[in-house]
């Protein structure tokens, strides 16, 4: 019924698409956060009047312009592999997810390509208010795009809203709302959104500061940094709170992915937050994966039982309670889920034999037990498990979701921290011969780029083994193509943008030391 | 039985709304039929300018309905989506690509310090130009010419040939589409241009190249179209939904929905009109003509492709396995919600419009081209 697959097909299939993301999103936060800095810095210009606000704006707009293509170029590879590369996934859920991809380009990308092209060739031609207007609509154009797909991603991470139907053999929506308003979805938006704002500030920061280094253009660095630097720390403090919120979520709807991002094995009450920590291996095994322990850690007694259950008498979770079961708190083993999931699988099957012979009798009936609510809580919410061989397969990397989670965490702080001493400095008036700062900020542009990508890397890598949570594993949805086409598309992609990284570095930076034209 | 009658409606409706998408992103594909003569229509680099900066100026309208085409087919006929998508891959990711190399060329052909130079975004641009539309055509002809493929029991595509897509280009009908598109393409660059550009050389060098885009096209296009009326179709039972071949099957259609044959006669009588009166009145508005033209019969050929109980995606190697807009659609509850989410588009249309006619009041200028302003 399913087909088993190479394993060097599902591999080389997920190397493209990660390839894909982790390039997409070199580009698309800026996007998002810039957008919204250049609106705030037009609205100033048009309510001042202000020549240098505008110079200022279209300054940054530039460098928005040449980042912004390479999201776009990106993106349409991004969509269009769901179907060339994830085939049985497309029709397993595409019910389900093609709705949001679909509102996404009638509600957001019109939106902001139709306006992108007056912010940029309007000056000229169109009044100074519908110029301003476009600049608004681009911003919020850019970050409803990013709704949309975060629904889709989101609905992976904790799948609502829909029953299965056996005929068709998918999942189907029935209730748009749910999905809409899933908690990881309003979690996952408002995160990644403020991520970007936060990264783009960064980068506004970190380029006014290479002028005040340079001693050029002080006063279009001075008032960058001020929109920036409140913009920047706003948007670290709303990072903050998102991702504490993102990660309480994380501890219901996906418990072996928030154990892992902890490396917490054996579940406790009065559990410590590691702040920060170095894994080890150790000769104790789960299966055959080395159990990993601490050469060394910072950690915050009760304060992880604090955050998720309220006290520090909380019991939290641990790898352990989920492969082996808890009886007390009411978790199921791991085996026990394969059961479950091998006999919803039997249950599907004798539907589709039924089908092959018109037993129609038959088929009625196994119709009413997909509609029974206890088989769908019993039995086929673990459906996916059916593809599991081992327990500890459902165990995701530990190492990379502790490293990728802690370091995401510290330079969290590490952002509010320099948005704070900017806008200090600058009220201060000192900003300009504090060198040391200076280069701070400007070697700082790197760091949120790598948390916004370690952030998507824990939430891709900690899902494994599953494409959507307990429903379909990775090695279940892929196209069946030959490893060969996937291998030769993955070189050529990797070239691609790579080609195209590199020349949008070097223009962009030539367009900062060129500084602003008009 | 009402959930049957509005599902039905409802596979219809989004079918008409994925014809609509279609016959925008191919009208909208002036800007690739634009960027394929960047090496033989301009006299100068001047020239080439202006053309890029006409076309740069729409670039992403044709993207986003690209895009929005994909997501909208995948949200209302997902069987579509993952069989031709997780099969044909190579002739979607060749036409991926040729669309990735465009998306930056434009923003980087003229900026400083670009590493590779301004001929290499150039050649992009011209591939992407003379790739997208051709092969956008070829992916489009196998609607009608059919495609390896079957799907098991649990609708997972299976391809039957190692080529994965690439024998679509075996087909000639396939291929005559592919060019009728490019040219079409073409003739609606040329079009465009002349309407936007204020260069009197440029104009006469666009008029002189419609015709030698024009002889093909009608070559190609009507080869297609006499094909496609005297070939077989693939018909599905309206009960049963078993598919069987059909003689004249799209003749058929024609006949069967005459409103659907005045849209197409309508429409290839637009793209004459347009490409007449420009070369006749010497008239800078054929592209509107032509455009709409193109709109109409694009948009007829998809509901020949879909409409009257047809396959839309025909199987060759597996006939049950073909699909139409019953068995490929998304459920009743999906269709009725991305129904009111479409409600949106006459809006987009109002605001796109008002938009290009803002940025479009000026034309194209020699001055403008020579200004330190925002140019591609």
């Amino acid at each position: 019924m399913i087909e088993n697959v190479d394993l060097s097909l599902v591999d080389w299939s997920r190397a493209q698409f990660a390839l894909t993301a982790i390039y997409h999103w070199l580009f698309v936060p800026l996007t998002l956060g810039l957008s919204f800095i250049l609106a705030i810095m037009e609205t100033i210009y048009v309510r001042t009047g202000n020549e240098e606000w505008k110079r200022i704006t279209r300054f940054w707009m530039t460098l928005f312009g040449i980042n912004f293509a390479i999201g776009i170029a990106t993106g349409i590879i991004l969509e269009f592999e769901f179907g060339t590369n994830w085939s049985n996934y497309s029709w397993f859920v595409g019910d389900i997810f093609g709705a949001p991809l679909a509102i996404e380009g009638i509600l957001a990308f019109f939106l902001e390509s139709t306006f992108v092209v007056v912010m940029f060739f309007g000056w000229n031609k169109v009044s100074k208010k519908f110029h301003l207007v476009s600049t608004w609509l681009v911003a919020i154009g850019a970050n409803l795009s990013a709704l949309w797909i975060l629904v889709a991603n989101a609905w992976m991470q904790n799948p609502v809203g829909m029953i299965f139907n056996p005929e068709t053999a998918r999942n189907e929506m029935v209730n748009f709302w749910a999905i809409l308003f899933n908690q990881v979805a309003v979690d996952k938006f408002l995160h990644t959104i403020s991520s970007g704002f936060l990264l783009a500030a960064m980068f506004v920061l970190g380029i006014s500061a290479w002028f005040l280094i340079r001693k050029r253009e002080d006063l279009l660095a001075k008032r960058s940094i001020l929109i920036a630097g409140v913009f920047g720390l706003l948007s670290s403090l709303l990072v903050a709170f998102t991702g504490d919120g993102s990660a309480r979520t994380v501890s219901k709807v996906q418990p072996v992915k928030f154990a892992s991002m902890e490396a917490l094995y054996e579940g406790k009450t009065n559990a410590g937050l590691i702040v920060f920590g170095v894994l080890k291996d150790t000769d104790k095994k789960i299966g055959k994966k080395n159990i990993k322990a601490f050469a060394f850690k910072i950690e915050i007694p009760g304060l992880l039982s604090v955050l998720t259950g309220g006290d520090k008498d909380a019991y939290v979770q641990g790898l352990a309670d989920h492969i082996s079961g808890n009886e007390k708190l009411g978790i199921i083993s791991i085996p026990e889920k394969i059961r479950s999931g091998k006999f919803a699988r039997d249950v599907l099957a004798s539907y589709k034999k039924a089908e092959l012979v018109n037993d129609t009798p038959q088929i009625q009936a196994i119709k009413e037990v997909f509609k029974d609510k206890e088989f769908r809580d019993k039995y086929f919410r673990y459906f996916g498990y059916a593809s599991i061989d081992k327990p500890e397969d459902v165990v995701p990397n530990v190492t990379i979701s502790f490293y990728s989670f802690h370091l995401m965490v510290v330079l969290g702080f590490l952002f509010i921290l320099i948005f704070s001493v900017a806008l200090y400095l600058l009220f201060k008036g000192t900003i300009s011969d504090k060198k040391w700062f200076l280069w701070v900020a400007l070697l700082s542009i790197p760091l949120p780029y790598i948390a916004s990508e370690l952030g998507w890397l824990l939430t891709e890598m900690g899902r494994q083994p599953w494409i959507i949570q307990d429903m379909m594993t990775v090695s279940k949805a892929v196209s069946q193509i030959s490893t060969g086409s996937v291998i030769t598309t993955f070189i050529l992609f990797a070239v691609l943008f790579t080609v195209l990284l590199i020349s949008e570095i070097s223009i962009m930076v030539k367009q900062i030391k060129t500084g602003p034209k008009h | 039985m009402t959930a049957m009658i509005s599902q039905l409606f409802l596979q219809h409706y989004w079918w008409i709304i994925i014809s609509l998408l279609a016959s925008l992103l191919v009208f909208l594909m002036f800007v690739q039929g634009g960027q394929s003569m960047i090496y033989s229509l301009p006299l100068n680099n001047l020239h080439k300018t202006m053309i890029l900066n006409s076309l740069g100026r729409k670039w992403e309208f044709t993207f986003t309905t690209l895009v929005t085409f994909g997501g909208a087919f995948f949200a209302s006929f997902p069987l579509f989506y993952s069989t031709s998508f997780g099969g044909a891959y190579w002739v979607w990711i060749a036409i991926l690509f040729s669309f990735t190399i465009q998306a930056i060329a434009y923003e980087f052909r003229s900026k400083p310090n670009n590493v590779f130079g301004q001929k290499t975004f150039d050649l992009f641009l011209f591939l992407n130009g003379s790739l997208g539309p051709f092969l956008i055509g070829v992916a489009v002809a196998t609607f009608f010419t059919g495609a390896m493929f079957s799907l098991n029991s649990m609708n997972q595509v299976h391809w039957s040939t190692t080529w994965y897509g690439l024998e679509a280009l075996l087909n000639v009908r396939n291929l005559t589409l592919g060019f009728a598109v490019l040219f079409l393409v073409r003739i609606n660059g040329l079009l465009y241009i002349i309407n936007t550009v204020d260069d009197e050389t440029l104009i006469e060098r666009s008029v002189k190249r419609l015709i030698a885009n024009s002889i093909p096209f009608l070559i190609f296009f009507l080869y297609f179209v006499i094909s496609l009326l005297f070939s077989n179709g693939f018909t599905a039972n309206p009960i049963t939904g078993k598919i069987s071949i059909e003689k004249f099957k799209y003749l058929h259609n024609f006949t069967e929905m005459p409103v659907v044959m005045v849209l197409f006669l309508t429409g290839v009588i637009g793209v004459l009109f347009g490409i007449g009166i420009t070369l006749i009145k010497k008239s800078i508005n054929g592209i509107w003509f032509s455009g709409a033209g193109t709109v109409l019969s694009v948009f007829s050929l998809f509901l020949i492709a879909g409409f009257n109980g047809t396959s839309f995606y025909p199987s060759l190697y597996d006939l049950q396995s073909s699909l139409t807009i019953r068995n490929a659609s998304s459920s009743l509850f999906t269709l009725n919600t991305m129904m009111y989410v479409s409600f949106i588009i006459p809006f987009v249309v109002g605001y796109i419009w008002y938009a290009w006619k803002a940025i479009n009041n000026t034309k194209i200028t020699e001055e403008e081209m020579t200004s330190k302003e925002h140019k591609y």
